[in-house]
């Protein structure tokens, strides 16, 4: 992998660590409030600092970071779900299976995905686990394409043909041969699945439609800021950087990957 | 003329992909909304006594079955009727019209200043590919992809407006001084904001469009027959590599009025985009599908529009 990725890499097992075992030692709570201390400059007690309501930022920076990754990696999988399926049935099936699903795909894409999430909140309302479905349900799109296209290539290839003709059924036929082909493209497409809903996560819950106060996300904590950003301007500068870093590394990640997986895409 | 009779036969079915893809998400939309649980027939708010329930299912049409009520939704949208807000009790045609003009011109300016800046990006970078410049762009276009916009927009305004005091943060235009240099400074962070939410990809797409233009046969046949490099470089590979670059814009379009809905809330800008969260935090019902709708459209919209400039780059597609 290129050194770039790797740098990736390492970055974001440091902050996975941090988000799995950071709380176990900072163990201010995240919810905690102490209106004495509100808006607080960085301390021994509070090296971050504390918002509008005192709560101590470092320990809603950790926390938040629970859940922005667990946001981030879950809507992914969905996504992963459903584009398999639909690429996968539209690529192996063809015919008339092919058309409705893939020119239902271009539709999904040719509409803004951005206010269908709005319709679809304004009909579940808010909450984490709405919040993953609604990701994951609006960004399958580039990944059935990717299905599509791989399983069209491998499934005139000529070991899946010698299954078939031994009697091997359909779905095993495309579980055990064609989609295996696609893992390294499925990778790729996983890992900057990541940062797309991470950056989706943190709009929403910045916008007050995603996680929802008091717990801390990285989005809803930018929410707050914006209101004290004249008094207090670093409190936009910590979450704002956390989602950047977060999302750089795994847009590198993704990069890397794909030029190590798939040496025919390197340049 | 046979060519003027492809373009229109070409157009024609851009055309009506187009009016599929409106159509496709109105009935998604509208479909998922009255579907859905927790759609319209159950949430109606509960400080309502049952009679009053029952006048509001009345006036809705929520006792007449689904599809009958789309085909009617749809048949009031064609003459320009979306219904009517639950919020404000207002036409959902006439609070979408109030705001369209403003997020146009945000989107509009947004598109323009990702093509300028994208473009000329994209190919100075593939023309010294490999280079300190090429690799410093690449990082910034990577910091660009990455970036969350409504943070972007904080940081601006933090830098433009609370530190410099240069441009102002929030609205459409000063108030008591509605000129329309007010509106363009007005304008400007939004835009750049905005503009971030595609240009990154723009710049890319560029990037590698010229790279690959650029390894052509009729660029090396160019520049042996001795034309200077200018000309090689606007005249033959500028022109070729801008036919992907162009669709691929097209396709961005739905991502950036998505932007919108972000931009608008940080700088208190009363658009579609703000008007669609008001929407979606109010539950409103009707309001929601109409701003889904128009989003398509103008996505749609946009899309033909790219479609036409393709047959005057490409004279290929004429023929296609």
């Amino acid at each position: 992998m290129t050194r770039v990725g790797f740098a990736a890499l390492v970055t974001l097992a440091a902050i996975a660590v941090v988000a799995v075992i950071g709380p176990l030692f900072w163990t201010i709570p995240p919810e905690a409030t102490n209106p004495a201390q509100s808006l607080a400059g960085s301390s021994a007690a509070h090296p971050l600092g504390t918002d509008e309501l005192g709560r101590d930022v470092l320990s809603r920076l950790m926390h938040g970071s629970r859940v922005t990754l667990l946001v981030g990696v879950a809507a992914m999988l969905a996504a992963l779900l459903i584009g398999v399926v639909v690429g996968a049935i539209a690529g192996f099936k063809g015919g008339w299976a092919d058309a409705f699903l893939m020119r239902f795909t271009d539709g999904m894409l040719a509409v803004p995905a951005f206010f269908f999430i709005l319709v679809v909140i304004t009909v579940l309302g808010t909450g984490i686990a709405t919040l993953i479905l609604v990701i994951g349900a609006l960004s399958w799109m580039p990944v059935a394409r990717v299905v599509y296209g791989e399983t069209l290539r491998w499934k005139t290839a000529e070991f899946v043909v010698a299954a078939m003709s031994l009697g091997v059924p359909a779905p095993r036929l495309l579980v055990r041969h064609i989609l295996p082909q696609a893992i390294p493209s499925l990778v790729v497409s996983a890992t900057l699945g990541v940062a797309a809903a991470i950056l989706t996560e943190s709009a929403l819950s910045y916008l007050g439609l995603g996680v929802q106060a008091p717990f801390p996300s990285w989005g809803n904590m930018l929410q707050r800021a914006q209101i004290y950003v004249f008094t207090a301007p670093v409190l936009a500068l910590y979450p704002g950087l956390a989602i950047t870093v977060v999302v750089l590394a795994f847009n590198f990640l993704g990069d890397g990957l794909r030029d190590a997986l798939d040496p025919r895409r390197r340049r | 003329m046979v060519v003027g009779q492809e373009v229109a036969r070409f157009l024609f079915q851009r055309i009506a992909l187009g009016a599929l893809v409106i159509v496709f998400a109105s009935a998604l939309t509208f479909f998922f909304v009255n579907l859905a649980p927790g759609g319209p027939a159950s949430v109606m708010r509960f400080d309502v006594t049952a009679e009053q329930r029952e006048a509001l299912i009345k006036r809705m049409g929520l006792d007449k079955p689904v599809t009958q009520r789309y085909v009617e939704w749809v048949a009031g949208a064609v003459h320009g009727d979306f219904g009517t807000s639950l919020l404000t009790d207002e036409p959902v045609a006439q609070r979408i019209s109030e705001r369209l003009p403003n997020t146009l011109t945000l989107a509009g300016a947004a598109l323009l200043l990702s093509i300028a800046l994208g473009i000329p990006i994209g190919l100075i970078q593939a023309l010294r590919r490999g280079s300190a410049l090429d690799h410093f762009l690449s990082f910034f276009s990577a910091i660009g992809l990455a970036v969350p916009v409504f943070w972007l927009g904080i940081v601006l305004i933090l830098v433009f407006a609370v530190s410099l005091r240069l441009l102002p943060s929030a609205g459409v235009t000063a108030t008591g001084d509605d000129t329309v240099l007010e509106r363009i400074r007005h304008l400007i962070l939004p835009t750049i904001v905005l503009a971030t939410t595609i240009l990154p990809t723009v710049v890319r797409f560029m990037r590698s469009a010229a790279i690959e233009v650029l390894q052509e046969d009729f660029i090396r046949t160019a520049h042996s027959k001795g034309l200077a490099p200018r000309v090689v470089v606007t005249r033959h590979a500028l022109r070729n590599a801008l036919i992907p670059v162009i669709s691929a814009i097209g396709a961005l379009v739905p991502r950036l009025l998505g932007g919108t809905v972000v931009t608008e809330s940080v700088f208190n800008l009363p658009g579609m985009g703000r008007l669609a969260l008001e929407a979606a935090v109010g539950r409103d019902y009707p309001l929601v599908i109409g701003l889904t709708v128009v989003g398509a459209t103008i996505a749609v919209a946009t899309t033909l529009l790219v479609d036409i400039a393709y047959t005057r780059i490409d004279p290929r597609v004429r023929l296609a």
